[in-house]
């Protein structure tokens, strides 16, 4: 299990090709990664985000230990950055393995749905003409029911 | 003393990322009405408290969780990973 929160940015094809090399008889590999897009009437400068230290990578943790509890998976990855980011780059990443794809699919878009609502962090979007924080989406927490 | 931290709007409209709080507030709605009546500033920021999440030592929970051996409570917006 890799769980990395950190400000860099990562390499989406290096990190999944290190996520398959260090797999053994897993036949399916999902990944999936949330990029910064910028907005159509309002073009962005940078996205801020800011996470609450220690109590992110515990939520996280638990997140992956619950889908791992849930699924048949091999393994599974989280990067999450927080700080300056730009239009194009990547926040996040999530990777998982498992023997056959269904596990490795719903076991992805699972971590995704809990990352998105219980994972503190909190995005702003800093535009040329002002800064707003990303409101939470109602569909976001509804997303969490069908689990 | 415990330790209270604001994150995102809520850190913006305190104007402080986390202090030391000496209170003697059994819950966390007890310790939001605590600050509520210091200043202004608190009073707004926690004006409409369906707009707020809390986490006591660092787990998210509810407004009517028990502070007894509480370190941490942060308030902060819902989130927005992913």
């Amino acid at each position: 299990m890799k769980i990395s929160v950190q400000a860099e940015q990562f390499d989406m094809g290096a990190e999944t090709n290190a996520f398959i090399a260090a797999q053994n008889g897993m036949g399916a590999i999902v990944t999936f990664s949330g990029i910064v897009r910028d907005l159509a009437d309002n073009p962005m400068r940078y996205m801020e985000i800011e996470h609450y230290p220690g109590m992110t990578e515990k939520a996280i943790g638990e997140i992956v230990k619950e889908a791992v509890s849930r699924w048949s998976l091999g393994d599974a990855c989280v990067i999450h950055r927080y700080g300056h980011l730009h239009v194009g780059e990547p926040i996040m990443m999530v990777a998982t393995s498992a023997p056959h794809r269904v596990d490795a699919f719903e076991a992805a878009e699972f971590l995704m749905d809990y990352l998105k609502s219980r994972a503190p962090f909190w995005k702003k979007e800093v535009t040329q003409n002002d800064a707003n924080w990303v409101d939470a989406k109602n569909e976001d927490e509804e997303a969490l029911n069908r689990w | 003393m415990i330790k209270v931290m604001y994150f995102a709007w809520v850190r913006e409209r305190i104007g402080e990322a986390s202090e030391s709080i000496e209170t003697e507030a059994a819950t966390v709605s007890e310790l939001i009405e605590e600050l509520r009546c210091k200043e202004p500033r608190y009073n707004m920021a926690f004006s409409d408290l369906s707009a707020l999440r809390v986490a006591v030592d660092q787990t998210l929970t509810d407004f009517d969780c028990p502070l007894a051996d509480a370190k941490e409570v942060a308030f902060f917006p819902p989130m927005t990973g992913g």
